[in-house]
């Protein structure tokens, strides 16, 4: 390998960005919006919804549930009112998201059918507001039955799963789990470097088929190997450009704490960076068209990271078939690592097995990728 | 063309199928040092197909060429290396500079640093293009591109060159100039096998190789060509209704062939007495005969008759 081939080689690409400020915008703005799009759709959360709660019943079982509301993080100043007019009235001056009602008979006909109805009475005016406050509602709710659920079962001798539930369904659309925002945002960065990474490199050998510059190109002794680094290193920098923005944001918009090493997550987010950008040039070199090359590297990557790199579905709670194959998915151990880093602060050795599992992939990719061009027109 | 120094280009029976499709067949070439060699044939004869598989572009599916001594199935990056190629397509990048695509060339074949930016003055010279350095090629004219691309394939001064018709879609004037830089550039030793489809500029070749369907049929200076045995004599027929006469001649015995050329006919005729029985054989079919007069074969009769006898010898052969 020639440095300086490779010097022309990458040079010669930052000239062709920098000369496409559509590309670049795309490039770079992308990656902004989706992190505002996607974070902001989850921070929404955290902002504590005005709550309140009449308890009817007034037992252990229904104190348990509000105890419950108020320790929750989603709802702030959570009331706890005693009469049907307060609650008409916080409802008419809006103090309040929603009402959460419990009934007066709720422990005694969840002991005995082992389902309890809880009433909810929400504002609608702001329904996005409203639809998560709902979700928050029936996680607290669900989290709360849960325990519920396996004392009663305890106490009748029964295995906890053929009991019924309460009413309410734990159904949060973006964050099944109920898991924190800060839990869902280190994986939005994953995602999206994904996404965009593949993107990136799709079009890079392709357009260079497309506009007729490979024939040319391949008359040279330039190598293989020139090519695909020459073709990566500046997309490596817009890479991390994309990342360094996305956990900045990440830091200091969203808020998610950060307790772990920098060094660390500057090299796991280089190694993730070489996975999607290889993964984009391979692609673009087996599918010549520019087209062709960027959809399948959406398609491939899409629905895997989403679905499958436990960034909101959780992967412990996947069949094990679907987790088998997740373990194919290098974006899961990229939202391992970085959930680690950012909210447990964990060590290289603490996360030695994703970031062992992280460069194998990064290493497999390359190597596949170094072979895969071939300077002929055959 | 140096009576010892090796050849720079040795095919032997060079062959490339596609598929069950025969693109070049069994091809026979030698390229002295120095040569100028005109590669002619019509459309999709494997005038690109010859060209890219001396370049180490494409595997020879049989057969074996060499180019400046390597071998170009076994050491196609040796090759490279002592090559310089444009290909049919402009294949420079639009979106760099001239400059920039000169610097790009330059890294690649790693011109040595203390020479690139004479080199890279050199080239822009060349092509005439003083003044603008700085523009994005796309923006430049056909001829400007075609000068360019040569200045951006000879900046590791390779002994050997590809041109894969340089000058198609290219104004008289600028095909001209390249032809001067071609030859400018075979006084300083270097050997050019060039592809063309215009008949003029073959004669500005030292030799020419003429390729029809695949198959080398001529070989020969542009005089040694223009020499070669028609099988009979050529006459010029003019200030005739140039379709009526060409149909009529076409079924007179004793005609070989009938083409047009511009407003007149150039007609083959087995002998002389053919050619006295012409006018009244015209006046029979109510054309009215012009006048008829013998002529030297131009370089495009020769080609013109080659390629026709060679198809008319396939069909004899395959009926
Ligand atoms: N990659 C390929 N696959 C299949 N057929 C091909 C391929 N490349 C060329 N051919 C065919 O081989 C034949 C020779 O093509 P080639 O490009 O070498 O002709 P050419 O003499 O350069 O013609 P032109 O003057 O039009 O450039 C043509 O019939 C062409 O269609
Ligand atoms: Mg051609």
């Amino acid at each position: 390998m020639s440095p300086r081939r490779l010097f022309a080689m990458a040079f010669k690409e930052m000239l062709q960005i920098w000369r496409d400020p559509h590309s670049l915008a795309i490039a770079l703005l992308m990656p902004m919006m989706q992190m505002v799009l996607l974070g902001y759709g989850i921070s929404l959360d955290i902002r504590g919804v005005p709550l309140c709660i009449y308890d009817q019943e007034r037992s252990q079982t229904s104190r348990a549930l509000v105890q419950r509301f108020v320790a929750s993080d989603w709802f702030t100043g959570v009331r706890v009112l005693d009469s049907d007019r307060a609650v008409r009235e916080v409802m008419d001056n809006g103090d309040c998201a929603g009402v959460v009602t419990i009934p007066v008979d709720f422990s005694r006909v969840f002991t005995t059918t082992g389902s309890g109805p809880v009433q909810a009475v929400f504002d609608a005016t702001d329904s996005n507001t409203t639809n998560i406050a709902i979700g928050y509602a029936q996680g607290v709710v669900a989290l709360t039955t849960a325990d519920f659920e396996m004392r009663w079962a305890q106490a009748h001798g029964l295995l906890p799963r053929t009991v019924g539930a309460v009413d309410f369904q734990p159904r949060v659309w973006f964050n099944e789990g109920l898991e924190s925002s800060y839990f869902i945002i280190p994986g939005v960065v994953a995602v999206i470097l994904a996404l965009v990474g593949a993107q990136l490199t799709s079009l890079t050998i392709s357009r260079e088929w497309e506009r007729g510059t490979m024939e040319q190109l391949i008359s040279t002794p330039v190598t293989a190997l020139e090519v695909m680094l020459g073709k990566i290193v500046p997309y490596f920098l817009i890479g991390l450009f994309d990342a360094i923005f996305c956990l900045l944001a990440a830091i200091f918009w969203f808020h998610v704490p950060f307790r772990g090493s920098i060094v660390l997550l500057a090299l796991t987010t280089a190694l993730f960076t070489v996975v999607v950008l290889g993964i984009g040039y391979l692609l673009s070199v087996r599918i010549r068209s520019q087209l062709g090359a960027s959809q399948i590297a959406l398609i491939l990557t899409l629905l895997p990271t989403t679905m499958l790199s436990g960034y909101t579905f959780p992967i412990d709670q996947m069949p094990a078939p679907i987790r088998a194959v997740s373990l194919l998915v290098y974006a899961r151990y990229y939202v391992t690592i970085l959930r680690a880093v950012f909210l447990k602060g964990s060590s290289a050795l603490d996360l030695l097995g994703p970031i062992l599992a992280l460069a194998l992939y990064a290493l497999a990719i390359v190597w596949i990728a170094a072979r895969a061009f071939r300077k002929s027109l055959d | 063309m140096t009576g010892n120094a090796p050849p720079a280009v040795v095919a032997e029976g060079l062959t490339k199928r596609f598929g069950a499709f025969t693109a070049v067949d069994g091809l026979d070439l030698t390229i002295a040092t120095g040569e100028v060699v005109g590669f002619i044939g019509p459309n999709g004869a494997g005038k690109s197909t010859t060209i890219r598989m001396l370049c180490g572009l494409l595997r020879p599916s049989a057969g074996r060429a060499s180019v400046a001594g390597f071998d170009v199935g076994r050491q196609p990056e040796a090759v490279r290396a002592h090559i310089g190629y444009m290909s049919q397509k402009f294949s420079l990048y639009g979106d760099l500079t001239c400059r920039e695509n000169l610097r790009f060339f330059g890294g690649i074949y790693r011109v040595p640093r203390p020479v690139m930016e004479e080199r890279i003055r050199f080239a822009i010279a060349m092509a005439g293009l003083e003044g603008r350095e700085d523009r994005l090629v796309s923006t430049l004219a056909g001829g400007w591109k075609q000068r360019l691309a040569l200045g951006c394939a000879i900046l590791h001064r390779p002994p050997v060159l590809f041109l894969d018709e340089p000058t198609s879609g290219v104004e008289p004037e600028a095909r001209r100039r390249f032809w001067d830089l071609i030859h400018t550039l075979a006084a300083g030793g270097v050997t050019i096998l060039v592809s063309t489809h215009y008949m003029d500029e073959a004669e500005y070749c030292n030799r020419i190789a003429l390729i029809d369907a695949g198959r080398l049929v001529a070989m020969g200076s542009p005089g040694e060509l223009r020499g070669l045995d028609l099988g009979g004599a050529l006459f010029e027929l003019g200030g005739v209704a140039a379709g009526a006469a060409l149909a009529a001649l076409r079924e007179m015995p004793g005609v070989i062939e009938a083409a047009i050329f511009g407003d007149r006919l150039h007609v083959l005729v087995r002998d002389a007495a053919t050619a006295e029985r012409m006018g009244p054989f015209l006046k029979r079919r109510a054309v009215e005969p012009g006048a008829l007069r013998p002529i030297a074969p131009s370089l495009e009769d020769v080609f013109v008759r080659l390629v026709a006898r060679r198809s008319e010898e396939e069909e004899g052969g395959g009926a």
